[in-house]
C-alpha cells in the first residue's frame, strides 16, 4: 500500500513538473514579447519597458522559469501587474471562497448522487428508476450558468431565503458566509450529481449480476442486504473514476458559476485577469488549479486501492 | 434411509417458455445424487429453483420437499432463513463466485453471523476452523486474504467452507471442477465427498461429466431439454441404458473418431522437411521487482522446448493451466517472439521472414482457439470472419476466388456457402468452432494449431468436432498440434504426445504408450487423476453389489 502510494505521488509530482513547464511555455516563451501581449500594441516603450524589467524579459527562458518555479515553492508568485499587489495576496484571498465552494458542490453531488444511484438499481425496471433515469437526463441537459439563474429566481427573488449573489466573507460569521455559497454549490453540484447518479446506477447493476452476489444470496442474505454489503463497494470504483474527473469541470464550472453570482473567488479572478491580460496572475492561477485538480486525482487513486485489495500490489 | 430432499413434478418456465418439465428426484440423507445433461439441458435450473433464486421472470410449479415441508410455497424471508443454514451450494466458477473486496475469512463468517447469531470474533475463529477444514490450513492460507490471492483449487475450497459452514443439511454442488485441472478436480471431489460423507449431508453433484458423475454419486438422473429421461442407481443405470438419448450421450463420451491406419496421405512436395521445428524455444516474461536492491527475475514460461512436426503428424501437447502450453501456441504462430532458441517453420523462422517468405509461413501455420465467439468480431459477417487469413495471399487471388475458397472451407466443415451471409451470433457452440476451423483451412495451411478446441463444447457436440478435425486430416494430410488439458480428447485425436509440466516437456512418446505407461512421475499424477467413466463405473457395481448382496 505505502509502495503504492509513493509511487502515485511521484507520478503526481512528475505531472505537476510539466503542467508548469507548458504553461511557462504557452504563456511567456510563445507569445514572443509577453510584455507587449500584456499592453496591447498601442503601449508606450517605456511602459514596455518598465513592465519587460519587472518581468525579468531580458534573461534566458530558462531562467525565468526556473526562478518563477523556485518562488512558487516559496510562496512568492510575484506581483500582480494590475492590482499591484503580490499574487500570492490575491489568491489567499480568493481560495477561501473557491475551496469551500468546491468542496461543498462536491460534497453534495455526492451526497446526492450515491443514494439516489443506489437506490435506482435496487428499483431497476420499476417507475422509481425510470423517474429518477428521467430527472438525471434533466440534469445533464440544463447547463448550469442557466440553473443558477433559474436557483436565484426561486430562492432568492422570489422566496428571498437566501442572497442572490455576493460574498459576507468569513469575518461576518460562518452561516452568512455558508448561505452565500449555497446556492452556487447547489447550481455546480446538482448537474455533476445527475452523472454521477447515472453511473452510480449502471455501475451497481452490472455489480449485482455478478457471480459473488449469486453466493452471497445462496449464503441467506436478503436481496437489501447484498445490496448493501457486496455490492455497492465493487460498483464504487467507476464513480470514484467519474468522481475524479469530474473535479475538474467543477473547477472549470466555478469561473463561470462565480461571476454568475458576483463570488470573489478564483474563477472569477482567472477570468478578469484574462480579460486584463494580466499574465503573471493567471499563469500562477493556472498552475494552482492544474495542482488541485492533479492533487484530486492522488487522491482518487489512493481511494482506489481503499475500495479495491486488488490494486494495493501495483 | 429417509427422504431428505424431494422434488416434485417441477415445472419452471421464463417469461412463459417452458424451461423444466416435470422434473422429480428423491436424495436420502447422506446419499449423493448425480445430475447430469448437456449445457441447457435445466441442471442448473433446477438447482437455482430449489434455492428459489431463479432468474427474473420465472415462476415455478410442483412440489421441492425437504424435510416434508415445501420450499416453494415459503416466503422469501423464510428462505433467507433457509439458505445458506439447511441447503448450501457451490458453484462452478470459483474465479468469481467470491466478493473480491472482502477478505475469505469475512465472507465465511458473514453466513455464521447471520444464522447462528455467533458474535463476530466467534464466527471469524470458527472461519479458521472451517478453512482448516477444507485444508487450506492458517499457514498456507490466512483467513485475512483476499480472493485474487488463491489459485482458482484454493478459490473453490473456500466456496465449500462457505456452503458447509452452518452445516446444511443438503449441498447442492452446481459444475463444482468444471473450471479446474485434472489434479485439483480429483482433490475437490474428494473433499466433497468426504464431507457428505461424515457430515451425513445429502449432495446434488450436477455435472455434464459423466466420468465425474460415476465416481461420485450414488443415484444418476439424465436430463435433456428440460426433462429428467431416465434415472437409477448409477453402475445399474450405466450398465443398462434405455432411453436413446442416454445411449448417445454415452457413446460420444466414449467416442475415438474413426482413423485410417498408417500415416494418411502427405503431398509429396515437402518430402521429410518437418513442417514445424522448435529448438531450445525459450519464453519468459518480467516479473515485478522484489526489493529495490535486487534485479527482477524474469518467470520463465516456457523453458527450452525442443520438438518438431512433420506433414500429416498429429501431436499431443497435455498439461494443467499455468503450464505454459498456450504460451508456447503463441510463439508458435508469431504472436510473441521467443526470448531464446529457434522455430522453423518449413525451414524459415517466422520472426525474422519478411515478405513473400512470411506470407508463406504464416499461411502454413494455421490456429482454431479454444472459444470460438470470442475470437470472431461479433459486427463481421462469417463471409469475411472466414476470409480473414486471406490478406496472406494478397495478390495472387481475385476477389471471387477468394469468395470460392471461403465458401469451399465452409462446405468443407459441413456448412454451406449460404452462411457466408450470418452474423457469428447466429450460429451455435458447435457451429462457431465449425466456422473457426473453416478460417483456419482458408489458407490451406499444413499444419493447425488447435488450443483447446472442444473444451467449451458439449460431448455430443465434441465428438462431431473430433470427428471433422480425423476427417480433415485423412483427406488433406494436416498435421496437428492439438493443445488441451483433457486426456481423453488428446487420446482420441493424436498418434504422439507431450506433457508439459512447469514450462518443460517432461515426457513425450506414442499417445497409448504414455497414457498407458506413464514413466514421469508427473505424467502417472496427471493419469491418475483424470476421471475414468469405465474404471468409476467398475468401483461402482462393486459398491452397488456389496450393499444388494448377501
Amino acid at each position: 500500500m505505502l509502495v503504492y502510494a509513493a509511487k502515485r505521488f511521484a507520478g503526481l509530482a512528475a505531472t505537476l513538473l510539466v503542467a508548469t513547464a507548458l504553461v511557462f511555455l504557452v504563456l511567456e516563451v510563445i507569445p514572443g514579447d509577453p510584455a507587449q501581449v500584456m499592453l496591447g500594441i498601442n503601449a508606450q516603450e517605456d511602459t514596455l519597458a518598465a513592465l519587460r524589467s519587472q518581468m525579468g524579459l531580458d534573461r534566458p527562458a530558462w531562467l525565468r522559469y526556473l526562478d518563477w518555479i523556485t518562488g512558487f515553492a516559496s510562496g512568492d508568485l510575484g506581483t500582480s501587474y494590475t492590482y499591484s499587489v503580490p499574487v500570492a495576496d490575491l489568491v489567499a484571498a480568493r481560495i477561501t471562497v473557491s475551496l469551500p465552494l468546491a468542496l461543498l458542490a462536491l460534497a453534495l453531488s455526492t451526497l446526492i448522487a450515491i443514494p439516489v444511484g443506489v437506490y435506482a438499481a435496487s428499483k431497476r425496471g420499476h417507475w422509481q428508476d425510470s423517474g429518477i433515469m428521467a430527472l438525471t437526463q434533466v440534469g445533464i441537459a440544463i447547463p448550469n450558468f442557466w440553473f443558477a439563474m433559474l436557483l436565484v429566481f426561486v430562492f432568492a427573488v422570489t422566496l428571498r431565503l437566501v442572497p442572490s449573489g455576493g460574498f459576507p466573507g468569513w469575518e461576518a460569521g460562518i452561516w452568512p458566509a455558508l448561505k452565500a455559497l449555497m446556492l452556487p454549490a447547489v447550481a455546480l453540484a446538482l448537474p455533476q450529481a445527475a452523472i454521477l447518479a447515472r453511473v452510480m446506477r449502471s455501475s451497481l447493476i452490472d455489480a449485482l449480476h455478478e457471480d459473488y452476489v449469486r453466493t452471497a444470496r445462496a449464503k441467506g442474505l436478503t436481496r437489501t442486504a447484498v445490496l448493501w454489503r457486496h455490492a455497492v463497494r465493487n460498483a464504487l470504483i467507476p464513480v470514484l473514476t467519474i468522481l475524479g474527473l469530474q473535479f475538474s469541470f467543477l473547477i472549470a464550472g466555478t469561473i463561470i458559476i462565480e461571476n454568475v453570482f458576483y463570488l470573489p473567488g478564483l474563477g472569477r479572478l482567472i477570468f478578469q485577469a484574462i480579460t486584463q491580460r494580466d499574465l503573471i496572475v493567471v499563469k500562477s492561477v493556472v498552475v494552482l488549479l492544474v495542482a488541485s485538480v492533479i492533487l484530486v486525482t492522488f487522491l482518487v487513486d489512493l481511494a482506489y486501492a481503499l475500495v479495491d485489495p486488488r490494486l494495493r500490489r501495483h | 434411509m429417509s427422504g431428505l430432499f424431494a422434488i416434485e413434478g417441477l415445472d419452471v418456465a421464463i417469461h412463459g417458455t417452458p424451461i423444466l418439465k416435470g422434473v422429480s428426484l428423491e436424495i436420502a440423507r447422506g446419499e449423493t445424487f448425480g445430475l447430469v445433461g448437456e449445457s441447457g439441458s435445466g441442471k442448473s435450473m433446477t438447482a437455482l429453483a430449489a434455492m428459489q433464486l431463479l432468474p427474473h421472470g420465472a415462476q415455478a410449479r410442483g412440489r421441492i420437499l425437504l424435510d416434508g415441508a415445501d420450499v416453494l410455497s415459503l416466503s422469501e424471508a423464510a428462505m433467507c432463513r433457509l439458505r445458506g443454514r439447511r441447503i448450501g451450494m457451490v458453484f462452478q466458477e470459483p474465479m468469481t463466485a467470491l466478493n473480491p473486496v472482502k477478505t475469505i475469512g469475512e465472507q465465511i463468517a458473514e453466513g455464521l453471523v447471520l444464522h447462528l447469531r455467533l458474535s463476530r470474533a466467534d464466527a471469524m475463529e470458527r472461519a479458521r476452523q472451517l478453512l482448516d477444514r477444507v485444508g487450506l490450513t492458517r499457514a498456507k492460507v490466512a483467513p485475512e486474504r483476499f480472493p485474487h490471492q488463491l489459485s482458482g483449487g484454493q478459490r473453490q475450497r473456500v466456496v465449500i467452507a462457505m456452503a458447509i459452514a452452518c452445516r446444511p443439511d443438503l449441498l447442492i454442488a452446481d459444475e463444482p471442477t468444471t473450471a479446474l485441472d485434472v489434479t485439483i478436480q480429483a482433490q475437490i471431489l474428494s473433499l466433497i465427498r468426504e464431507i457428505a460423507d461424515t457430515e451425513k449431508m445429502g449432495c446434488l453433484l450436477i455435472s455434464h461429466d459423466l466420468a465425474v458423475v460415476a465416481e461420485m454419486a450414488d443415484r444418476v438422473a439424465i436430463m435433456k431439454d428440460g426433462e429428467i429421461v431416465e434415472s437409477g442407481r448409477t453402475a445399474a443405470l450405466f450398465a443398462n441404458l434405455q432411453h436413446p438419448y442416454s445411449k448417445a450421450l454415452m457413446a460420444a463420451s466414449n467416442h475415438v473418431p474413426k482413423r485410417p491406419k498408417g500415416p494418411p496421405r502427405t503431398p509429396a512436395s515437402h518430402g521429410t522437411l518437418p513442417i514445424l521445428s522448435v529448438r531450445e524455444l525459450v519464453r519468459s516474461y518480467p516479473q515485478p521487482r522484489r526489493s529495490i536492491f535486487r534485479a527482477a527475475e524474469p518467470f520463465i514460461a516456457v523453458d527450452k522446448v525442443s520438438f518438431e512436426i512433420r506433414a500429416g503428424q498429429s501431436v499431443g501437447l497435455v498439461g494443467e493451466s499455468g503450464c505454459g502450453k498456450s504460451t508456447l501456441a503463441r510463439a508458435l504462430l508469431g504472436l510473441e517472439a521467443p526470448n531464446g532458441g529457434t522455430i522453423e517453420v518449413l525451414g524459415q523462422d517466422p520472426n525474422a521472414a519478411r515478405g513473400a517468405t512470411r506470407e508463406a509461413v504464416h499461411r502454413a501455420v494455421q490456429v482454431v482457439f479454444q472459444d470460438p465467439y470470442g475470437s470472431f468480431n461479433p459486427r463481421h459477417r462469417i463471409g469475411r470472419v472466414v476470409a480473414e487469413p486471406l490478406h496472406l495471399l494478397r495478390g495472387e487471388i481475385s476477389a471471387r476466388e477468394m469468395r470460392e475458397r471461403v465458401a469451399e472451407a465452409l462446405v468443407e466443415v459441413g456448412l454451406s456457402e449460404a452462411d457466408m451471409a450470418k452474423y457469428p451470433h447466429e450460429f451455435s457452440g458447435g457451429q462457431r468452432q465449425r466456422v473457426a476451423i473453416a478460417r483456419a483451412l482458408v489458407t490451406r495451411p499444413k499444419l493447425i494449431v488447435a488450443d483447446e478446441p472442444v473444451s467449451a463444447l458439449d460431448v455430443s457436440i465434441r465428438a462431431q468436432i473430433l470427428d471433422l478435425f480425423a476427417d480433415l486430416r485423412a483427406r488433406h494430410g494436416l498435421a496437428y498440434l492439438f493443445i488441451s488439458h483433457d486426456l481423453s480428447v488428446v487420446r482420441a485425436i493424436t498418434d504422439d504426445v507431450m506433457v508439459m509440466n512447469g514450462g518443460k516437456i517432461v515426457e513425450r512418446g506414442k499417445t497409448a504408450r504414455v497414457f498407458d505407461h506413464p514413466r514421469h512421475p508427473y505424467t502417472r499424477m496427471l493419469v491418475a487423476a483424470a476421471p475414468r467413466l469405465a474404471d468409476a463405473l467398475a468401483i461402482r457395481a462393486a459398491i452397488e453389489d456389496e450393499r444388494t448382496g448377501p
